[in-house]
């Protein structure tokens, strides 16, 4: 068994702008540039960032949703950049997904026993009535009824779909899981019960999520690390603690003094960062931060920041440190 | 007190079919005084959206109807001016801002025409006159390139962008009350951070009163004088934003505080509220949250609760708070 479930080195994304008659490329949207993590079993990674950052993506290459352009990602120490066929069922049953929208998620026409059993019926893991009394026990295990087996989505409100998208991804026994944006579309108190749901199957089954979200508070609350990602860069990575604590990257204090939060004990001071993230289709020289930044340097308009650890497991990407 | 700028009585707007009365909101009561901001807070489906929409009459026929009440707006009820004395109203004395500004911008009609066509409707200008107002409304809420933006479309700017193109739409008459249904929700935090400040600019420099429509106890924190809770379409609490954080009374307003996680603390497990918001198509006789409260006694599912004056300025819904 390897050290870690995933690691991702290098990982790219570039999706080809093409225009005119003939369809030319006439450049890329870089949607990932070069992002190196790995996730340890039974470990939490958030990743945070704003629209575009490129997370999502992270998430969907991972799952091989889309092919990366670039990089590696092994998964339990397999290599599944480039699986084809069985290779790649096979590295599904050890990372499954959760998506934002559940609803969009679930096919309508498959009652929720027959969603939930698919992906052990295609694995050939169980036949097809041992995989329906599993998906009865799943149905049990997220905090549903058993007899929900026989319902259709429809019937179900958003946080009991979302404990339905969640069933269908432990059916296979994942020691990976990938959720984005799992809890945004949910309303808080059902949000904190799908929150509180997605902790106990930590401990109970010894998963690591890598949690994508927007929100900071939730990514604290859920992670063990975050890593925060700007314009298909990660810029800093770090445990939990040391990063909300002592945030070294400048856009990573900004994030986190642009939060709103309801009971703020440490009054900080609040960044206000100027202007939009610029184009991934047309990225800055140096740093990507740099048209943002409050801190900004000559030297960070043409040399890209490399990666320096600051605290234990702590590090950032920028020219303030190193 | 002065007379409020505009007082909510008793307001009732149902949806009625053939088969169901949806009692979308169920006899409220808001106070919002000049210059003051209003905060509405509440889950997916508790009537906020229903509230604003009726003052501005803008309530979706033929099904929606406002069946009670009044809304005195400087004193006169909005709910007896005929329809052009209404639309004479909106965009001009009282306007409103919408959580996703792509699908309230006009696709096809440039930034300029759409700005300055407000101030030929209402205060009589000429085109010319018009658009050069808008150039110096764009500016003043940090539109880069004003001049250049009014000869744009909606879908050549961003969501930050056409936020602002949203504010400077809604404040350019220099209405004396604005409503912001979700303005923020839709945008990245640094991005609500620039659109907060600027709207709380735009406030203490104009003295328009806002009533915010949100879910997120962030922003309230960040935005709110006063800060009304609704449940089940009605206010359940209602006080100054200050002490709505620090000794929240109502369970409901309680268990909402518990649910979130925090950016600054660490919480082990969340709390969360059992069961889903009653139907508001067949709400119980008694208290409405009684169902779901962890405090709930006999009493409260037999009678429903008044809202009363718990302390100076402290409205309550529930029999339960002394």
């Amino acid at each position: 068994m390897s050290q870690y479930v995933l690691e991702v080195k290098d990982l790219k994304k570039y999706f080809p702008i093409r225009s005119g008659v003939f369809k030319r490329t006439v450049g890329h949207v870089r949607a990932v540039d070069g992002v190196s993590f790995d996730v340890k079993p039974g470990e939490t990674l958030g990743i945070v960032g704003e629209s575009g950052c490129g997370k999502s993506t992270t998430g969907r290459m991972i799952m091989r949703l889309t092919t990366p352009t670039d990089g590696k990602i092994l998964i339990d120490g397999k290599d599944i950049t480039h699986a084809k066929g069985a290779a790649l069922r096979e590295s599904r049953r050890h990372a499954q997904m959760v998506f934002q929208d559940p609803y969009a998620s679930l096919n309508p026409k498959m009652s929720v026993g027959e969603s939930i059993a698919e992906p052990l019926i295609v694995n050939k893991v169980l036949s097809r009535d041992d995989a329906f009394e599993r998906a009865a026990q799943l149905l049990d295990t997220v905090g549903l009824r058993r007899t929900d087996i026989t319902r259709f989505p429809h019937e179900f409100s958003g946080g009991q779909r979302q404990r339905i998208g969640i069933a269908r991804a432990l059916a296979l026994n994942p020691k990976l899981i990938v959720a984005d944006e799992a809890v945004s579309a949910l309303d808080v108190s059902i949000q904190s019960q799908i929150l509180n749901l997605l902790m106990d199957l930590k401990h109970e089954f010894n998963l690591a999520y890598l949690f994508i979200s927007h929100n900071l508070a939730v990514v604290r609350h859920i992670s063990d690390r975050v890593g925060v990602m700007y314009l298909g860069h990660m810029v800093e990575n770090g445990p939990k603690s040391s990063l909300y604590a002592d945030p070294l990257h400048p856009y990573t204090q900004a994030l986190l003094s642009a939060a709103p939060e309801p009971r703020r004990v440490k009054r900080r001071e609040r960044i206000i960062l100027q202007g939009d993230v610029p184009s991934p289709a047309n990225p800055p020289t140096g740093c990507p931060f740099h048209t943002r930044c409050p801190r900004v340097m000559d030297v960070c308009r043409s040399q890209m920041p490399k990666p320096v650890m600051v605290h234990p497991e702590h590090w950032v990407a920028c020219h303030l440190h190193g | 007190m002065a007379e409020p700028l505009l007082a909510i009585r008793d307001l009732k707007t149902y949806f009625v079919s053939k088969h169901a009365e949806v009692r979308a909101v169920d006899g409220i009561d808001i106070d919002v005084q000049k210059g003051q901001i209003v905060c509405i807070v509440g889950e997916s489906g508790c009537g906020k959206s229903m509230t604003s929409l009726s003052i501005m009459r803008l309530v979706p026929k033929p099904r929606g109807k406002i069946v009670n009440g009044e809304i005195l707006f400087n004193g006169k009820d909005l709910l007896k001016l005929s329809d052009r004395q209404m639309s004479d109203m909106r965009g001009s004395e009282i306007s409103m801002i919408f959580q996703e500004p792509m699908t309230a911008l006009n696709p096809v009609l440039t930034i300029g025409t759409q700005i300055s066509e407000i101030l030929v409707r209402h205060r009589g200008m000429n085109k010319r006159q018009a658009l050069d107002k808008a150039v110096e409304m764009l500016k003043f809420v940090g539109v880069p390139r004003a001049n250049e933006i009014i000869h744009e479309f909606p879908h050549q700017l961003s969501g930050g962008l056409r936020q602002r193109v949203m504010i400077a739409m809604a404040m350019i008459c220099e209405p004396k009350l604005l409503i912001a249904d979700e303005p923020t929700t839709a945008l990245d935090v640094t991005i609500q951070a620039q659109v907060l400040e600027l709207m709380k600019k735009m406030r203490d420099e104009t003295g328009t009163a806002i009533i915010m429509i949100t879910h997120d106890l962030g922003v309230v924190a960040d935005m709110a004088d006063h800060v009304v809770v609704m449940y089940a379409g009605q206010v359940v609490e209602s006080v100054a934003a200050d002490t709505v954080f620090e000794q929240p009374k109502h369970p409901y307003t309680r268990a909402l505080m518990d649910s979130i996680p925090s950016l600054e603390e660490d919480k082990d497990v969340l709390y969360s509220i059992p069961g889903t918001v009653p139907s508001a198509a067949n709400f119980p006789k008694g208290c409405r949250f009684a169902e779901r409260c962890p405090l709930a006694q006999p009493s409260c599912f037999d009678k429903a609760p008044e809202l009363r004056e718990v302390a100076p300025g402290h409205l309550v819904r529930c029999d339960l708070v002394s």
